[in-house]
């Protein structure tokens, strides 16, 4: 199925994902008192490392240069299937739940490659803690996905998230939809490399997560990864988002619009969240990710009942 | 008034969760301090539109002991011994909330082969309290400090609790009685068991008791 009308928020999404990161920053700049920087600065830094080369280290294969691209080719592409606040995505099949997981796998994984490939044991731990957390994150999205799938009774993301506004009314759905959107918001954390699980923004050794994997990256490289990463966080905010707020409407520009706001309020919670929780130990991280599969599981138990 | 029913019976249910995944005595406390608050609702709600004068005494006294009095205790309990967290469970934590997924299961399935879930006012109320009564067990058997199994003898006492309101409406004196009977008990056990525990001994650690000293 190809629906036009997709195109628009898909076209905001490559356009407008990296503001979600200054959102993010500068609300996290309010809560210190400080005036935060400007509101393109994730612009202006990706069209820096597009001015500069890429440095290559000799040990690394044609592999490490494959990783930024595949990873930001199957975010985006992944994007297509993702709908939007009740706006029909650009391509919708049956079952494309799980092409658009593992989509956003196939990205992880070479993200993965990459960083394995440059031969350096500190970039081969954070590819290991990388691994292990989604390996955790990633059955609490499915089983999120599942119960919303039964729910609204579509295996097509446009489908059920089409569907969501409808039955969303009924009584029964506010505990086990709340369940899942808790889920759904730990998962978005731990994918995007928030603060709970990891800190975007720390450059020490011992807790680094992401960070890692992407330290020997450089340049062009380097910005396809910062772009890839506002994808995600777009691709994964609009699934929350199209949970927590059902609301549909008939007007094309008025269900983008409204989607919008929510995905750039999300972004300030995130910031909210960032400024008044310190990052969890990392052997208590995956008690967290493993929260985020019972609350998952326990919506699914309530939604079949 | 039925969704909101619903709503505080998943949140009695993930307060379970919590229980069983986490370390700190006083979130421990805290939350079956809530599980009272929340268990005080459910009369309440289940009868909204006629809840009686003694409905409301009844739901209020025993909120009031399960989540002010009982809580007292435990906080005193725990200053006085010097203990914050669960250090060493038998279980841990991670396994532990992975049995709890278990336990619901269980639950669900023990409350779809009863009879009587039918008598009351929401399908969720009879798993959501075998689910307490079988989270509170599970809390004795798998923790090591004596604050942490006197919680989970509380969260078992909840579940018994939110089953008997299941068919208040049936029973109601019974219930009653039986209720303020059960708080009467959790009083009477704790207050006096924790109470004895610290002050003759300096850990309340169970290992620790059953080996014999000189």
């Amino acid at each position: 199925m190809f629906s036009i009308a997709g195109c628009l928020p898909v076209l905001l999404a490559f356009c407008g994902a990296p503001l979600l990161f200054s959102v993010i920053n500068r609300t996290k700049a309010k809560f210190a008192g400080r005036r935060g920087a400007p509101w393109l600065q994730p612009y202006f830094e990706l069209a820096k490392l597009l001015r500069k080369s890429a440095v290559y280290s000799r040990t690394t294969t044609p592999l490490f240069t494959l990783g930024p691209m595949v990873s930001c080719a199957a975010t985006a592409t992944a994007l297509l299937f993702v709908p939007l606040s009740g706006v029909a995505p650009v391509f919708a099949f049956p079952g494309d739940v799980l092409w658009v997981v593992y989509l956003l796998g196939t990205s992880r994984f070479f993200m993965v490659l990459a960083a394995l490939d440059t031969g350096s044991s500190f970039e081969g731990m954070g590819a290991n803690r990388e691994v292990f957390f989604s390996a955790l994150a990633e059955p609490a999205l499915l089983l999120s996905l599942t119960t919303l799938a039964v729910w609204s009774q579509s295996l097509s993301l446009g489908g059920i998230y089409g569907n969501l506004g409808a039955v969303v009314l009924a009584p029964a759905a506010g505990p086990p939809l709340l369940l899942v959107a808790a889920a759904l918001l730990i998962v978005f954390l731990a994918e995007n490399a928030r603060i709970p699980v990891d800190d975007p923004t720390t450059h020490l050794e011992l807790t680094m997560i992401h960070e890692v994997m992407i330290l020997d990256h450089s340049g062009p490289d380097f910005a396809l990864i910062q772009y890839a990463a506002s994808l995600r966080l777009w691709l994964l905010g609009s699934l929350l988002v199209g949970v927590v707020v059902p609301w549909r409407s008939a007007g094309l520009v008025l269900n983008v619009l409204a989607g919008c706001t929510c995905l750039f309020l999300l972004a300030v919670l995130t910031g909210i969240i960032e400024s008044v929780m310190a990052r969890l130990r990392l052997v208590r991280v995956p008690e967290f990710l493993i929260a985020a599969s019972v609350l998952s599981i326990v919506a699914l138990v309530l939604m079949m009942r | 008034m039925a969704a909101w029913l619903d709503a505080v019976l998943v949140l009695l249910m993930l307060s379970g969760f919590w229980l069983l995944g986490s370390s700190r005595l006083q979130a421990c406390i805290r939350t079956v301090a809530i599980q009272g608050v929340l268990l005080g609702l459910i009369p309440l709600l289940s009868e909204w539109p006629d809840v009686t004068p003694r409905l409301a005494v009844v739901a209020a006294i025993s909120a009031l002991i399960k989540a002010v009095i009982l809580p007292y205790l435990l906080r005193r309990a725990i200053r006085e011994a010097n203990v914050r967290h669960e250090v060493d469970p038998m279980v841990g934590f991670t396994t532990s909330l992975l049995f709890g997924i278990g336990l619901w299961g269980i639950s669900m399935y023990l409350a779809s082969r009863l009879p009587v879930a039918e008598a009351s006012v929401s399908s969720l109320q009879v798993p959501v309290s075998i689910f307490m009564v079988l989270c509170g067990l599970f809390l004795i058997v798998s923790r090591n400090t004596a604050v942490m199994q006197a919680i989970g003898y509380l969260a078992l006492e909840n579940g018994i609790y939110g089953f008997g309101w299941a068919f208040a409406i049936e029973e109601p004196l019974l219930v009653e009685m039986g209720v303020l009977l059960d708080v009467f008990v959790g009083v009477f056990v704790m207050g006096i068991t924790i109470h004895h525990l610290s002050r003759e001994f300096d850990t309340i650690e169970t290992d620790e008791l059953a080996s014999l000293k000189d």
